[in-house]
């Protein structure tokens, strides 16, 4: 292509400019802007990183370059591991995080069948007030739920969590395994019925191994939820024994008007990277979920 | 005891019964947890319960009295502001990030992988990074804007009223914007290629193909995603508290923040109720707006009611 432009004919130079023009212009209207947007999303992260790496002298200085460590340090991590109730809260949060799933996923799959396959009288009805169920927020819940806590003497344990988380976990998880339910042949169900399966036969021979992906999606999913509420555990629970990692990093390690910069990047990376970490092993199920609950 | 046995798997058989037995978990724990405190919540708002002492029946004197307190107001005003400003630039950023994730690129996966992180991370937690980002004496944005020589003293993000409004804004879109574009871009997978073919063999142009054939085709997918996006917003709680607690001069006070104060930190049940109460209508119209332009546009395309 690239001919002397004296031989070559104005038709292939045009052409050349023309594939030129075009990759700038991608650049310019694709990746320039990408790359600006992956940049802004990351920051955060990176400088989450970099700080609780960054020894106090270089965090309590405007002179050289910020965005470098230059004598990286674990004194953050080690008093975060060691002088602070973190691995508690740690510990907490995978528990009731962990319990909260597998009830609401236990629930959610028996529900959804009934709404999805068995189809009782009214089952559109039921199917909608889950829907609606999963728009209530948890902001206009919290006051009622702190005094029913309260006068079941739940308060400041963890078994008020793992009882509350389900509100907003049940719905979402139903929703999403109607979806994947849906999709399942009837077919399946009327042969295994002609062969003389049960009905919990048939969901826990035939239904839910064809439904694994969408469980996984919704297992992932609440997962992530309950690692993340934050408003629930921040009323319901104020012994540091049983905080979570988002509410005992915000409401404990923040004292008085010196903040522990290190200390307190360093408790938010650690808390993120379970549920990061997770993520990345399933993404697509992450995304089918995330996409498949909004789609129907 | 045999037939004991199959009487009941017989019973478990019918599908009413069996419907029933399945539901029970999930309704229960809903109606429980769920349904009842919804009613709980409304009732409280009508009542003057203090922390430790069940109120009696006020009518509506909460509301009255909310009406005419200048910090509810202000909080009115936030929330709808808050939420109005970070919903337009993270619909119109995250259109922006769809269309650009949706061409043909290297490390499509790995993008698209990473692009979701600030959605998935502990919100509280990614807060606190804004906090140190947003630090009056230690701001790294402060240092890059003095070495470029735009500013001459650090700014005060989170001091200054309209600074903070704008600061806790900013935290807000970058969480948000990852949702809205993946979903989005969900949304434009499905698209058929051979629409834009049609339409640039009839010599529409790059912006005729998306306003005349990605637009429509979108609505509603647009329509569902932004409720979400609006009711999460409408109702932030974490990012606030993390950032400035409400403050300064309330400025920054949210209707959820607002009644998580009066009501946990304040024991004023009654009126934290009062306050997550009024938010309801809100949050109604948000849904039922967005559900007729949903049923409006699916009509209008010759689709039918699903």
């Amino acid at each position: 292509m690239n001919t002397p432009a004296v031989a070559a004919p104005p038709v292939t130079d045009t052409q050349g400019m023309a594939y030129l023009d075009t990759r700038t212009r991608r650049v310019m209207t694709v990746y320039l802007p990408l790359a600006g947007f992956l940049f802004m999303l990351l920051f955060p992260f990176y400088w989450m990183g970099i700080t609780a790496f960054k020894p106090n002298e270089e965090l309590l200085s405007r002179e050289g370059n910020p965005f470098w460590v230059r004598n990286p340090t674990l004194a953050h991590i080690k008093k975060l591991l060691f002088d602070t109730p973190y691995p508690d809260w740690l510990l907490n949060t995978m528990l009731v995080a962990v319990v909260a799933t597998f009830l609401s996923l236990l629930c959610s799959v028996l529900a959804a069948y009934a709404i999805e396959r068995l189809r009782f009288k009214g089952s559109r009805y039921v199917g909608m007030s889950i829907f609606l169920a999963y728009l209530v927020p948890p902001s206009i819940l919290f006051i009622p739920l702190a005094t029913m806590v309260y006068k079941l003497n739940l308060f400041d344990s963890r078994l008020a969590l793992i009882l509350t988380y389900p509100t907003f976990l049940i719905p979402f998880c139903t929703w999403l395994l109607m979806g994947y339910f849906k999709s399942i042949p009837f077919e399946l169900e009327e042969c295994a019925l002609i062969d003389g399966a049960s009905r919990w036969q048939i969901l826990t021979r035939i239904i839910l191994p064809l439904a694994v992906p969408g469980l996984i999606s919704a297992g992932i999913f609440a997962f992530t939820l309950s690692w993340n509420e934050f408003i629930y555990a921040l009323t319901f629970v104020s012994s540091s024994e049983v905080k979570t990692v988002p509410v005992g990093v915000v409401t404990e390690l923040v004292e008085g008007d010196v903040y522990h910069w290190g200390s307190l990047m360093a408790g938010a990376l650690l808390g993120s990277l379970p549920v990061a970490i997770l993520y990345s092993f399933f993404v697509e199920y992450y995304v089918s979920g995330l996409t498949g609950a909004v789609k129907e | 005891m045999a037939t004991q046995s199959t009487a009941l798997s017989r019973a478990l058989d019918n599908r009413h019964v069996l419907s029933f037995v399945f539901l029970l978990p999930a309704g229960l724990l809903l109606l429980v947890f769920l349904t009842y405190p919804l009613g709980l919540g409304t009732w409280l708002g009508f009542t003057d319960a203090k922390v430790g002492r069940s109120g009696v029946f006020v009518g509506l004197e909460n509301f009255q009295y909310l009406w005419g307190d200048a910090v509810t107001r202000l909080a009115l005003f936030n929330t709808i502001f808050y939420t109005v400003v970070a919903s337009i630039i993270k619909f119109a950023l995250g259109l922006w990030l769809a269309l650009l994730l949706n061409k043909h690129l290297p490390f499509k996966a790995f993008i698209r992988a990473i692009v979701l992180l600030p959605f998935i991370v502990p919100t509280a937690l990614s807060a606190l990074a804004f906090w140190w980002i947003y630090d009056s004496q230690f701001s790294v944005i402060s240092w890059v804007l003095l070495r470029l020589g735009f500013i001459n003293t650090y700014i005060d993000f989170l001091g200054d009223p309209w600074n903070a409004r704008f600061a806790t804004i900013a935290a807000n879109i970058w969480r948000g914007v990852p949702f809205v574009a993946i979903t989005l871009l969900a949304g434009l997978q499905t698209i058929s290629p051979s629409y834009y073919e049609a339409a640039s063999l009839d010599g529409a142009t790059h912006w005729q193909q998306f306003r005349h054939v990605t637009l429509p085709l979108l609505t509603p997918i647009i329509a569902v995603v932004m409720t979400f996006s609006v009711l999460f917003t409408f109702t932030d709680f974490q990012l606030i508290y993390v950032l400035t607690r409400g403050g300064p001069l309330n400025s920054t006070h949210l209707m959820a923040t607002l009644s998580f104060q009066r009501a946990i930190s304040g024991g004023s049940l009654g009126e934290g109720a009062a306050i997550a109460t009024a938010m309801v209508p809100f949050l109604l119209a948000a849904i039922l707006l967005s559900y007729y332009g949903l049923q409006r546009r699916a009509w209008q395309q010759g689709g039918t009611d699903k």
